[in-house]
């Protein structure tokens, strides 16, 4: 889908400044080289399987099929990964890559900290230095997880600019690697910022696809007819979409963190209330005020408040391929709960949007028809803010 | 020729950088002729950006102020326009591509042409996206100004030999912000540059002493000074003009050379 500048449509592109340009190059020039071969990807695939469990079970959810009455659901359980998440693919894959380029530290941005703790694992593993940057507000919504990354031998600097959310640790991450790049690697956790990186990323996550496809192949010896995931910048998205982009018959649906709801101002659903624009690299789909000032968004979820989304995702709705739905608080709470006492599976609160939104279309679709639900982490670092939602003040 | 060739014709130019609405639009119009009585050559008047990923703290925080005093795009369009009135120095925009973007780039360009705008510095376009304004930059009249990086290496000859009214000469890596020492080998960057185009090149990121800016333009054809003038408003406030002119007159002392 990306052309050779890195679009995919009118979107993408490297809007970066001149001092990070010859890293980009250098990366890309790397990424080509070893994206095909046979030894990277060895190492590669037995880091996936050896390290981090993979493949990733597809489970059928028989008590919430029948619950729901409608399609049959089955959900991709990204949750068991190891560190708990999807994040971990893009990381291995995005670590061995820079190790290969002679790199010795990674830095990265995350939101909700699941990014930053398969980035501080990752450099764990393969003896790297790791820098993490996070919102100071995301580090105390996120406690656990900044107390995790820590204990894997990674600094976290919390972010005191603008909105001290997930986009100021992107720009702060950005910030460091312009004045530190000949020995670090920026290990950026989704499909977006200046092209490669939402073409690696997407490729490291395009697993959870592939797998998709084969497993429900043998349990079921057919396609899906929906895949629904989350979308924040969109990595577990277009990674859960990516080997069904050329089945028409296969609705591919992002759900985004509406927050409070879209016609409000508390809301971080960019292709449902955002226009075009240019930032953090690339131009997409963004939330911001009439002069293009950068908007604050709100959700829940640490991991989905970001005003932005991944070009290829922006694209994909263009032409109209995949679906984007807001998803409220209230509705992703309620589905959380619904998951943890229904099949007894507590999904992250950003993977409980894309279960919100299953909840609605499922019981109106055919008890022969399948959708395919990425359950894109595990919810134990939600607990205590969602007890605090339903007004219970525990603390970890 | 456009205007901003006029800068260099006085010697080594100095080029201080202001937010505009920090900490307000007054204050600015009092400062930017505070600069031009003092000896600027060219002045940068910054439209501040929510999220600039290439500033440091002290014009991040300029940034902020402007912004949340209600600054926007078309209020600084009016302060241009009261400042032509009587300055004549040449002046360029400096913001993110989302700035000029999202207002419709046809529409800010041509505002820039109208109002006596003589160029446009944007960081987050490279020489590989130079499309997006560029056609639209040449149509009025306006520089897209190219920037060019201790990490250029390879790109400088390439980016110097389409360069329009100056080269933005990025000394050291990192964001903007005042430095003790620039350790980046300039003159080397420099000479590829001059073996490469006749358009003037000045160096900006880091500076804040008269020693450094006479360092700087020695090498040069001018420097650029932004963070150590923010420094000096968040000092005085409302009050900075005459603190801001008498600095500008220092360096200007300092590069003339």
């Amino acid at each position: 889908m990306t052309n050779p500048n890195g679009r995919f449509g009118i979107h993408g592109g490297q809007y970066i400044p001149e001092t990070l340009m010859n890293a980009v190059i250098e990366l890309e020039a790397a990424y080509n080289h070893y994206k095909d071969d046979p030894e990277f990807n060895r190492e590669l695939t037995q880091l996936f399987n050896e390290y981090a469990g993979r493949p990733s079970r597809l489970y059928y959810a028989e008590k919430m099929t029948k619950d729901l009455g409608g399609a049959k659901i089955y959900l991709k359980r990204e949750d068991l990964n190891h560190t708990g998440a999807h994040k971990i693919n893009n990381v291995l894959g995005q670590a061995l890559l820079a190790k290969k380029m002679g790199k010795t530290r990674l830095i990265a941005e995350t939101g909700a900290g699941q990014h930053g703790v398969a980035t501080a694992t990752a450099a764990a593993l393969m003896g790297m230095e790791c820098v993490v940057f996070m919102g100071e507000e995301d580090t105390k919504r996120q406690a656990l997880n900044v107390y995790r990354m820590r204990l894997l031998g990674a600094e976290v600097i919390p972010v005191k600019t603008g909105t001290a959310t997930l986009k100021d640790a992107v720009s702060e991450a950005m910030r460091e690697w312009t004045s530190r790049i000949d020995d670090t690697h920026y290990c950026l956790g989704s499909v977006m910022g200046p092209h490669p990186f939402p073409t690696i990323v997407r490729d490291f996550q395009a697993v959870i696809s592939k797998e998709i496809r084969q497993q429900l192949k043998e349990k079921e010896g057919r396609l899906p007819d929906a895949v629904i995931a989350c979308v924040g910048g969109g990595s577990n998205a277009i990674g859960s979409f990516y080997h069904f982009i050329g089945d028409e018959s296969v609705r591919l649906i992002g759900c985004e963190a509406a927050g409070r709801g879209i016609d409000t101002f508390e809301t971080a659903a960019t292709i449902n209330t955002g226009r075009l624009g240019i930032f953090h690299g690339m131009k997409s789909y963004f939330c911001q005020d009439e002069y293009g000032q950068i908007a604050p968004v709100y959700s829940i979820s640490a991991g989905l408040d970001y005003p932005g989304i991944g070009p290829e995702h922006a694209h994909l709705h263009d032409i109209g391929r995949a679906e984007y739905v807001p998803v409220t608080d209230d509705e992703a709470v309620c589905a959380f709960e619904y998951l943890a006492k229904t099949e007894g599976i507590i999904p992250a609160i950003e993977s409980a949007h894309a279960v919100a939104h299953a909840m609605k279309i499922a019981p109106e679709m055919g008890r022969d028809q399948i959708i395919v639900i990425t359950i894109s982490g595990r919810g134990d670092k939600d607990c205590a803010a969602i007890a605090r939602y339903r007004g219970e003040d525990i603390h970890e | 020729m456009s205007r901003i060739r006029e800068a260099f014709a006085n010697g080594k130019a100095f080029i201080p950088f202001v937010t505009c609405g920090d900490p307000d639009l007054e204050t600015t119009a009092a400062v930017v002729r505070a600069c031009a009585e003092n000896g600027a050559d060219l002045i940068e008047l910054g439209i501040p950006f929510s999220d600039p990923t290439a500033e440091g703290p002290v014009i991040q925080g300029a940034n902020l102020r402007a912004l949340t005093g209600g600054v926007t795009t078309d209020k600084i369009f009016d302060l241009v326009r009261d400042l032509r009135r009587d300055v004549t120095v040449p002046m360029v925009f400096m913001t993110y591509a989302n700035v000029v973007y999202s207002y419709g780039a046809e529409r800010f360009i041509s505002t820039c042409r109208q109002i006596g705008i003589d160029g446009l510095i944007l960081p987050d376009l490279p020489y590989e996206e130079k499309d997006e304004f560029l056609p639209l930059c040449r149509q009025y009249g306006v520089d897209l100004i190219s920037l060019i990086a201790p990490t250029s290496r390879n790109r400088i000859a390439m980016i110097a030999k389409e360069a329009e009214g100056f080269i933005y000469v990025v000394s050291s890596l990192g964001v903007t912000g005042t430095r003790s020492e620039i350790k980046t080998d300039l003159a080397s960057i420099v000479e590829v540059i001059r073996g490469s185009t006749d358009v003037p090149c000045a160096i900006g990121f880091g500076i804040s002493t008269p020693e450094q800016a006479r360092k700087m333009a020695s090498v040069a054809d001018g420097a650029i000074v932004g963070s150590a003038i923010i420094k000096i408003l968040e000092k005085h406030g409302a009050d900075a003009a005459p603190y801001v002119g008498e600095y500008v007159k220092s360096m200007k002392d300092a590069v003339r050379g």
